[in-house]
């Protein structure tokens, strides 16, 4: 899973797209997962960083970071798995 | 020492579509509620168990007093009569008697339910189209309120009231075009087409009964006030017409209930906070038809209202937990709560104002609110905005008093208990959380059917 190189984000957790034009929101623990992806982080490496840091236990977070991931799919924030693979 | 960890959210992201409206619900709706009348939510939570309604006495009476004071500054004469059937929990008809409320009922079950509160039958006015005639020989003797429906009805009452040293006292129900669509002409005698004339004419001509009222109850959830100043004209009218023919007076008019609550209507745009008539708005249409129908000072009668839900739905609140989130296949979020359409019967007609009773950060998600039955109409609301809340999150639901209380369904699943926090902020249990026993003990097995081998 690599997120787009270009995407840019703020700190106060506004996302934005130049290659679509399209913007968004995302609260501080998105914000900091997505910047790891960013860092090219591995989703382990992601999981231990958060369970360290907040009181979420690590089947809780997977299952959340999951669907994040996946929503991040959805709004072609990702590269996508053809290019991944290519 | 270990170093306390930071809170937890849920990781979202939304998608921010500017100068779209926002049709998921306003900013308030998210501001979290830890607490309703001073009890913490999740201390009731854990005391009383998920979900659970609440109801605050505080509301009641002030509601009630806002209404009573918006009549009573515009009319001498003023009666207010609950209406069992919004909330017939005992506390709750007994906090309306307190404040003075007489009762109003629509069956046997709940004529029997005000007499065991102690409502004298003389404050008991009886609506409703299926009195038995066990009914109506209790409540002629307990010389009650009798709002006769049908000419079946009057017919007995007759037959009853020959057989009777008893004088009934009755009024007719009145249905009427109030230019409101669509119009309740079921219920009652019609006024435009002489239907009301006639039945109030077999009633004066009978010599063992008295007409002393005019009731009328136009519909519920009534948005236009001028509606109840036509039905209060009209109504007003035939107490003229009555006194001018039979030169006896009209003891009472009795406007119904069906005033708007603050709740918002189902795909409404508009929060029903911003578009529902207050109290003065109904008060002044009712009293100034009233008072300018012709009645002479002393002759003015009184004015008895059936206020439902207008009184009672700001005051319930039902305090629920999240069960699940999930991903539908369209990508939208969706939270599954314990509670679904089984105890809140009102999900069907309102979006009701639902908030999250924790603390959270600013980033929100739209999400569908799913009950926990399985049963696909069991939605609570279709689209609102919501912080990401988490497996057993707590949620409060606003201005549920009306209707749930009542019309809640015994279904794969035990009702939840109900408190009250008094105006000291004490929480009191006024009904227990329902047990098997509860559901069962009405069941009779036959003794055929009392063991089976697997
Ligand atoms: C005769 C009568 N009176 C009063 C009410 C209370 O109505 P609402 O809750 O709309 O005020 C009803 C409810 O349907 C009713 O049928």
């Amino acid at each position: 899973m690599k997120i787009k190189k270009n995407i840019a984000l703020s700190e106060s957790g506004f996302v934005f797209d130049p290659s679509t034009g399209d913007s968004f929101t995302t609260n501080p623990i998105g914000l900091e997962i997505i910047t790891m992806l960013k860092e090219g982080k591995s989703r382990g490496e992601i999981k231990s960083a958060i369970t360290k840091k907040y009181n979420v236990d690590g089947a809780t977070f997977e299952k959340d970071s999951y669907d994040f991931i996946n929503m991040l799919d959805k709004h072609n924030l990702t590269e996508s798995y053809e290019k991944e693979k290519n | 020492m270990s170093t306390k960890k930071l809170q937890y959210e849920r990781p979202i992201i939304q998608r921010l579509n500017t100068g779209v409206m926002n049709k998921f619900g306003t900013k308030t709706e998210y501001k979290p509620v830890t607490h309703i009348d001073g009890n913490s939510v999740k201390e009731l939570l854990a005391k009383y168990g998920s979900p659970l309604f609440v109801i605050s006495e505080q509301t009641i009476r002030d509601t009630y007093q806002s209404a009573n004071r918006a009549f009573k500054n515009r009319y001498p004469k003023v009666q207010f009569a609950w209406s069992y059937k919004t909330n017939y929990m005992n506390a709750v008809c007994n906090v309306f008697h307190q404040l003075g409320s007489w009762a109003e009922v629509v069956s046997g079950f709940e004529y029997h339910k005000a007499l065991q509160n102690g409502v004298p039958g003389s404050k008991i006015i009886f609506n409703g189209p299926d009195k038995s005639e066990e009914d109506l020989t209790l409540a002629i003797k307990n010389d009650s309120l009798l709002h006769i429906d049908h000419l079946d009805e009057l017919y007995m009452i007759m037959e009853i009231a020959n057989n009777s040293k008893k004088r009934p006292r009755v009024a007719i129900r009145v249905n009427m075009d109030t230019g409101i669509y669509p119009m309740w002409d079921r219920f009652g005698f019609n006024y435009e087409n002489g239907q009301a004339w006639d039945a109030i004419n077999k009633i004066m001509l009978n010599d063992k009964m008295d007409l002393v009222g005019l009731h009328s109850h136009i519909g519920t959830f009534m948005l236009a006030p001028s509606a109840y100043g036509i039905a209060a004209a009209k109504l007003s009218d035939l107490a003229m017409a009555v006194k001018k023919k039979f030169k006896k007076n009209i003891q009472y008019i009795d406007m119904g209930g069906g005033f708007a609550s603050k709740n918002t209507l189902k795909g409404s745009y508009l929060q029903g906070v911003d578009t529902s008539p207050t109290f003065d708005q109904f008060a002044e249409a009712i009293t100034t038809s009233i008072l300018n129908a012709g009645f002479t000072e002393t002759e003015l009668p009184l004015l008895i209202l059936e206020t439902g839900r207008a009184l009672i739905d700001d005051a319930g609140y039902l305090l629920g937990s999240v069960i699940s989130n999930k991903r539908l296949a369209d990508g939208r979020r969706a939270t599954i709560m314990d509670f679904g359409v089984n105890i809140l019967f009102t999900s069907f007609w309102y979006d009701h104002k639902i908030s999250p009773a924790q603390e959270f950060g600013q980033h929100t998600e739209d999400s569908v609110l799913y009950g926990p039955l399985c049963m696909n109409i069991d939605v609570i609301r279709e689209n609102i905005t919501l912080p990401p809340l988490m497996r057993n999150d707590n949620v409060v639901v606003h201005s549920v008093g009306a209707y749930n209380m009542t019309q809640w369904m015994q279904f794969i699943a035990l009702r939840p208990a109900i408190v009250l926090i008094d105006t000291n902020e004490t929480a009191h249990l006024i009904r227990n959380r329902e047990t098997l026993n509860s559901i069962q003990s009405d069941e009779v097995m036959p003794k055929y059917l009392k063991t089976f081998k697997l």
